[in-house]
């Protein structure tokens, strides 16, 4: 039996169990649209396909599931390039269709023609082009083989369009094999148990948690682990909810803006034990301070990442799960570092995130510490990027695995509502909760445009300081107080936007009165932009300046 | 300090792009990359001559580029016992009195000449960079014409068991 492109297509990610594309239609793919039209797979239309890609990241990392992402060529395509570039710094599995113009148009200037394989090469773990209509169900098998192994990371798929309208005859398919590509799941016996005999000896020994636990779906494990050994634990950005915020051994987030403990308890441990993060600058300004007189044992799935920034002492490639499975085995001297607990509790109770509270004017920290409080900390979580987003990590009480989406390494702005959106389509029946800055929501608010449609609630909840937070803050903090073009004189009026898209919005001015309104409007099932008016001058704070050692942080208010 | 990498791929297209977006990505400069099949159609080898600056940073490259999909397996030759070879052309300009001189000249480097003509000779050679090098030299006095050199490409040594 022969069959079109287009219905290998659909066969291929109907296999896959694709339960939803993210896309936008074009002239290149034509054929394929055609043949969603009948609803074998839902597909999401977003309002621009830079919605669509972060919408697949959203539904990815709330799912964790690979997104799957449907554009044309061309501009449809260069389009997807940042939130490609973004699922590769975070490791989102992703699989990028773009279409091509046909065949015979390739490298001829055709309309609607970019060269997405070479554009595509350094921001994916692998691209395809795919060349005969018989290779198409083997990319596709591949390409998600590779996306969702390993280390997880994008893969982009380029459809030349006479390829989606030829015929094969049906073939089955071999399982996937590359030769060339095994990641390493198990961990050599060997190194882990010169862990465990790092940690007997440690008397200040610490977790670095990173999203790494997340992607290999690691969290009851590193809960029992954390149960079994009562060390401290420092997170990452991406490694919140992994262990819950009131967990008496979390430290909070560390890095950059993360808490005075956990920065301490990184600078004074003398074994660090780093699981699926990567000693990202914002962790690790100055590597060469926090790798100092300790011992270093770093787990990643990407041997690539061992000895990258920080030399490390005990490197154990494996996937984390299966790591921490077979620490759990293992007991340990947890009465070695009683004191060291201690030391620590007692930093995390001197100096906890904190702000000044005032009636004048609204706090946006205030405003995220009462979201947690009235969500219960239950809430999935998507941020875009800047000040807000510190604070949601800073004053939102994480508790669950895959429950905070945000970009994390490469810093996306405009990543929020459309990844919050993406979420709420992978969890329909689950509290989704949009943390947008005015900066951020001004980039992609047009995926607003989705929620009614598809009945989302989300609460898209706009930080409004009127500025640039965190660049303002910089300029501020470190450029003589020049804030360049990071205030915003003019405005959109929010609340009409919310209007035009049929939703129902509120505008919060009063500090007195903003918990019991902040109350009333979580208590609505529909979506709504909830738009808080914020103190235009705050500062995310503690801050360890670019560069600096983690112990040498600024803005930490001791009680 | 000069070391030579050699790249197992698989022989797809783009995978010397891949590959040579790896260095470039991380300010490496590529002193000469040669690619061809080996024994096995499917598979390709890219021999890479690269400048780094310590084993740190050699390490990293070999991790990176071992990372890549379409690698089978990346060592750094220059760290075991092996034989690297390039090829030159060079044309040199001649005239009647002074060709059996050159021909004499290249002997010693084990260069054959592959054309005459009137005005001009082309010679082979093959051997290690700077024997290239030193032939180049001695052919310069007599106004070479065009170089052209294939890279470098190179096997380990079979270890003594």
């Amino acid at each position: 039996m022969n069959k079109k492109g287009t219905e290998l297509f659909i066969d291929s990610l109907l296999d896959e169990d694709v339960e939803m594309i993210f896309g936008y239609p074009g002239g290149a793919v034509l054929p394929l649209y055609d043949s969603l039209y009948d609803k074998k797979i839902p597909h999401i239309l977003t309002r621009h396909e830079q919605g669509a890609v972060h919408a697949a990241e959203g539904y990815a990392k709330a799912s964790g599931k690979p997104g799957v992402v449907l554009v044309t060529s061309g501009p449809g395509a260069t389009n997807v390039i940042t939130g490609i570039a973004d699922a590769m710094s975070d490791s989102v599995p992703l699989i990028v269709f773009t279409g091509q113009v046909a065949s015979s148009g390739i490298g001829k200037d055709a309309f609607q023609e970019a060269d997405i394989l070479g554009l595509t090469i350094p921001i994916t773990k692998y691209n395809y082009q795919v060349r005969k209509v018989e290779d198409l169900p083997k990319v596709i098998k591949e390409a998600f083989h590779i996306a969702t192994t390993g280390r997880k990371g994008p893969v982009v798929i380029d459809l030349p369009k006479d390829i989606t309208l030829d015929e094969t005859p049906v073939k089955k398919i071999a399982e996937v094999h590359i030769p060339s590509y095994q990641p390493n799941y198990m961990p050599h016996p060997n190194q882990i148990k010169k862990v465990v005999t790092a940690i007997n000896q440690a008397s200040k020994p610490v977790f670095l948690i990173g999203a790494g636990i997340h992607h290999s779906d690691g969290t009851t494990e590193f809960r029992e682990l954390l149960e079994n050994s009562k060390i401290p634990v420092v997170s990452t950005l991406l490694g919140l909810g992994i262990v819950p915020t009131d967990n008496d051994l979390f430290l909070g987030m560390g890095g950059m803006h993360g808490s005075y403990a956990a920065n301490q308890a990184l600078m004074e441990a003398d074994l660090l034990i780093n699981i699926g993060s990567r000693f990202d600058d914002r962790l690790a300004s100055c590597p060469e301070s926090l790798a100092k007189d300790k011992t270093i044992i770093h787990v990643d799935i990407d041997p690539a990442e061992i000895g990258k920034i920080i030399p490390t002492d005990i490197p154990i490639v494996g996937d984390a799960k299966e790591v921490i499975r077979l620490l759990n085995k293992e007991t340990f001297n947890t009465e070695n570092y009683a004191d060291w607990r201690d030391t620590v509790k007692n930093y995390q109770t001197e100096a906890p995130f904190t702000y000044e509270e005032t009636v004048e004017e609204i706090k946006p920290q205030r405003a995220i510490e009462l979201i947690g409080k009235i969500t219960n900390g239950e809430a999935i979580v998507a941020t875009d990027v800047g000040q807000h987003q510190m604070w949601a990590a800073q004053f939102y009480p994480f508790k669950h695995q895959n429950q905070l989406i945000t970009s994390g390494g490469l810093g996306t702005m405009g990543y929020g509502i459309p990844a919050g959106v993406g979420a709420q389509l992978a969890k329909p029946d689950k509290q989704v909760v949009i943390i947008v800055g005015d900066g951020g929501f001004q980039m992609t608010n047009q995926e607003l445009a989705i929620l009614e449609q598809y009945h989302l609630a989300p609460k898209v909840i706009l930080i409004n300081n009127h500025s640039l937070g965190m660049v303002r803050q910089w300029q501020e903090s470190f450029f003589n107080e020049r804030r360049s073009e990071s205030v915003f004189d003019n405005q959109p009026d929010f609340q009409k936007m919310a209007e035009a898209y049929h939703l129902k919005s509120v505008r919060l001015d009063n500090a007195e009165t903003l918990e019991e309104e902040l109350i009333q409007a979580f208590k609505e099932k529909e979506p709504m932009v909830i738009e808080i008016n914020c103190s235009p001058t705050e500062h995310v704070l503690p801050m360890v300046p670019p560069g600096k050692p983690n112990n040498e942080m600024i803005g930490v208010v001791k009680r | 300090m000069r070391r030579i990498i050699s790249a197992k791929v698989r022989n797809t297209s783009g995978v010397l792009n891949r590959i040579s977006g790896v260095l470039t990505r991380r300010q490496f400069n590529i002193e000469s990359i040669s690619v061809g099949v080996t024994e096995n159609l499917d598979v390709s080898r890219i021999t890479i001559v690269v400048s780094v600056d310590s084993d740190f940073q050699m390490e990293q490259l070999i991790k990176q580029l071992n990372k890549q999909i379409d690698v089978i397996k990346v060592i750094d030759m220059s760290a075991d016992s092996h034989l690297e070879r390039e090829l030159a052309l060079i044309k040199v300009a001649t005239t009647s009195t002074n060709r059996q001189e050159i021909m004499s000249m290249i002997e010693p480097f084990r260069a054959s000449i592959i054309d005459v003509s009137g005005q001009s000779i082309i010679i082979q050679i093959a051997g290690s960079s700077e024997k290239i090098d030193a032939l180049v030299d001695v052919l310069k006095v007599y106004g070479i014409q065009e170089l052209a050199r294939t890279g470098i490409t190179g096997l380990l040594r079979s270890s003594i068991k």
